[in-house]
């Protein structure tokens, strides 16, 4: 392991302490919040604001603890080893999707009001850009914001939109004009507690059943102008630089989550005596896990070479786009292949594994599905 | 349905009759099946009735012979009808209303007249409900390891341990039991009937799983039962041939559920990148969607061909041992892959309950473990090649 090389007793400190809050106030409840299709964010965003993990890297002025990209990388590998995809996705939603833009392109006042109370776990905030007719494909957003005197009346509806039945506000993505091309776009914070908002249902999913996902509504509600993150006509811009934070923290769900599936299943085929042997001694299996750990070992290296461009101010769009569609691809690999050394077992809820391979699925759909990553590689590429 | 019934008729493995069988059944799955599948799918069970109706149809006694009670009918009967049965769409409900297809060949098979009457014909009529027991906690593949005991005491069995994944095992009338009669290893295996009244019978809570919801599955506890010398099935230490044998019928049922897995999720696949948009045009318009499909298709077609080829050769008497579990093994890889890729082509969608492929990929996971793990089929193709 060549952890050493990257984070010293400063950051293991930090490490420890996210790491005590997730085996004592977020592991024995997990398999409670999966079962109910929902966990209580707003208790548990308290918790953890005050302890202040969900400003890792952002302004002490607005309650952050100002630290950098390491800090923030080691944040989500602990929250990675949170045994379900759903509760590391609800707080990368706090973190990494519905916040940077406003920590980089919002007014005082947004910083003030709203990534403030994300920070100090006030407020549950999520992103809302997906629409029923427009997954991968942005352009094609309907939801509309038209200028009335000095608010925006907003008109239209989001899906799939990760923490949306308790959200106190979106981070979202709307048109503003009908022109054609990507100045049509701009991001808004829009509070769900303003008269037009509606949760028109919550979805049943495959997977990442302890966080709730929900279809919105918005019919005229009206939106004060102050509500704009940054220049009207940039949010498309904007939101594609968030999507790089949001792309980035499914990296360590994928190369964490991988090596805990494996070490679990190891410790399964110790056990497992078959044939008169423990499975573990079986050469093919062992050979199977073999070739999972070293590419997973790749993805993990990708990723801290990732935080080194970020740390030196490159723009890592490529790397990042690189490293979620490999991610995707093992962790599903992993957890269907660990399954399948659970035998039978494997079928059941009660295993994790169970859980693993269910909510993997997700990982190369959400947060632009593997097919975006790979236009947007070959875009990079110049082919 | 397969393709194949569009072929010439002396290229087709279905004659003119197992035709008009397959739109019998197709006809009941849409009208009886069809509505209430969902709801079926939430409750984790389909109503005792539907074994009932398919009894009375003559559905179940497919490709059992007449003088046992069934409606006769060779391989490709079976296969028909299973093909059409898969079109509910629900793995769970085709494996439920199934079970019979495992749990009797045995005892239709080496059963005495007596057994006959009180354990098969029953069963083919829906009046009872059967299912195999051979898995245990502690052995899945490893047959030959049976610890369930059956100790002879007087005239009877005294039967210990404990059986699990058990299809319709919670409300099974009777288990068709692996036990161990004699020395370890393989050669000190037999088959038991056993009745659920059987004190000493007890079945665990259904147990939870990722998919198959309408099937119940069980653990099943066997605590000191007595169960009567004139429920061995065949003769005492012979049963694991006829486990053997029984895997092959099995096997061949997963091959056909896991191509039909594979054809509804291609076909649900190439209704929606028609109709779905992105960037201006279908997604049919992409070309390595195109081509996603195409290799779909492709892979969907070969393993049909080969998993009837395979039936065909069972069919006409020929050991099929290392085929019907490369069949196997094919099949379920195709269905692992053409599952995934469908749920990927839906998007979102495809994540979301109430979405076929949504529950085709749930369903198909088991298909590659079930009935002999893709490593075991490897195990006995490997000492055939």
């Amino acid at each position: 392991m060549s952890k050493h090389l990257y984070f010293t007793k400063e950051h293991d400190q930090v490490r420890k302490a996210i790491r005590d809050f997730v085996n004592q106030r977020i592991t024995p409840f997990v398999d409670e919040w999966e079962e109910n299709g929902t966990a209580p964010l707003h208790e548990l965003f308290k918790e953890m604001g005050t302890l202040g993990f969900l400003g890792i890297r952002y302004d002490p002025k607005y309650g952050g603890e100002g630290l950098d990209y390491w800090y923030e990388t080691i944040m989500l590998e602990e929250c990675a080893h949170i045994p379900c995809g759903g509760i590391p996705m609800a707080i990368a939603v706090q973190t990494n999707m519905a916040t940077p833009a406003i920590a980089e392109f919002g007014s005082e006042y947004l910083k003030e009001t709203y990534l403030k109370g994300a920070i100090k776990g006030d407020m549950v905030g999520a992103i809302a850009v997906t629409e029923p007719d427009a997954g991968s494909d942005v352009a094609a957003l309907k939801t509309y914001a038209r200028r009335d005197g000095d608010d925006y009346l907003l008109n239209g509806s989001k899906t799939y939109i990760t923490n949306g039945t308790q959200a106190d506000f979106l981070t979202l993505l709307a048109r503003t004009s009908y022109d054609s091309g990507y100045h049509a776009f701009s991001l808004f914070v829009v509070p769900t507690d303003l008269p037009g908002f509606q949760v028109s249902r919550k979805l049943d999913k495959l997977g990442m059943r302890s966080s709730d996902t929900a279809e919105l509504y918005f019919d005229n509600l009206r939106l004060p102008k102050e509500n704009l993150i940054g220049a009207e006509g940039e949010g498309f811009i904007y939101q594609m630089k968030q999507f790089q934070h949001e792309r980035f923290s499914a990296l360590p769900m994928c190369y964490i989550g991988a090596e805990d599936i494996i070490r679990e299943t190891v410790d399964y085929l110790r056990g497992r005596i078959v044939f008169g042997k423990p499975l573990i001694k079986k050469q093919v299996l062992r050979h199977r896990l073999v070739d999972w750990l070293s590419e997973n070992e790749g993805l993990r290296q990708l990723t801290y070479h990732i935080v080194r461009m970020k740390m030196a101010g490159q723009d890592a769009t490529r790397e990042i786009s690189m490293g979620k569609l490999i991610g995707g691809s093992l962790l599903n690999r992993v957890a269907d292949g660990c399954l399948q050394m659970h035998g039978g077992m494997g079928f059941m809820n009660e295993m994790r594994i169970s859980r693993a391979f269910r909510d993997a699925r997700l990982i190369s759909i959400g947060g632009g599905a593997s097919e975006v990553m790979s236009d947007i590689i070959a875009k990079l590429e110049g082919f | 349905m397969g393709n194949s019934g569009n072929a010439p008729e002396q290229l087709s493995y279905f004659s003119s009759e197992q035709h008009r069988l397959r739109m019998a059944v197709r006809e009941v799955i849409k009208k009886e099946v069809l509505p209430h599948i969902e709801g079926w799918e939430e409750a984790g069970g389909f109503p005792r009735e539907t074994y009932d109706l398919f009894g009375d149809l003559g559905f179940l006694g497919i490709g059992f012979p007449e003088d046992v009670g069934g409606s006769g009918g060779d391989i490709f009967d079976l296969i028909a009808v299973s093909e059409e049965i898969m079109r509910s769409g629900s793995n769970g409900f085709a494996a439920g209303i199934g079970s019979l297809n495992i749990a009797l060949p045995p005892i239709a098979r080496h059963g005495t007249p007596e057994q006959i009457e009180r354990f098969v014909r029953p069963v083919l009529q829906g009046k009872r409900i059967a299912a195999l027991g051979i898995t245990e906690p502690g052995g899945g593949s490893d047959v030959a390891n049976i610890q369930t005991t059956a100790v002879r005491d007087g005239e009877g069995y005294r039967v210990n341990g404990s059986k699990t994944f058990i299809t319709s095992g919670a409300r099974a009338d009777q288990l068709t039991c692996a036990v161990r009669t004699g020395e370890s290893g393989a050669h000190g295996i037999s088959f038991l009937v056993i009745e659920k009244e059987t004190p000493g019978y007890t079945v665990g809570s259904v147990l939870k799983k990722m998919g198959w919801w309408a099937s119940d599955t069980a653990e099943i506890f066997l605590d000191d039962c007595r169960v009567p010398v004139a429920n061995l099935i065949g003769k005492e230490n012979e049963g694991f041939y006829t486990i053997m044998e029984n895997f092959q019928a099995e096997r061949l049922q997963l091959s056909v559920m896991a191509n039909m897995t594979s054809q509804m999720a291609l076909e649900e696949a190439l209704a929606y990148t028609k109709e779905r948009e992105a960037f201006g045009r279908p997604l049919k318009g992409f070309q390595v969607i195109r081509h996603k499909l195409v290799d779909m298709a492709t892979l969907v077609e070969i393993s049909r061909e080969f998993t009837y080829r395979v039936a065909a050769k069972i069919n006409a008497g020929i050991d099929q041992v290392k085929e019907i579990s490369m069949a196997k093994n094919f099949a379920c890889s195709v269905s692992d892959r053409v599952t995934h890729e469908a749920v990927q082509l839906f998007g979102g969608y495809g994540y979301m309950r109430g979405y076929l492929v949504e529950r085709l990929y749930r369903d198909n996971r088991i298909l590659s473990i079930g009935g002999g793990t893709t490593e075991i089929m490897k195990e006995i193709i490997s000492k055939l090649i």
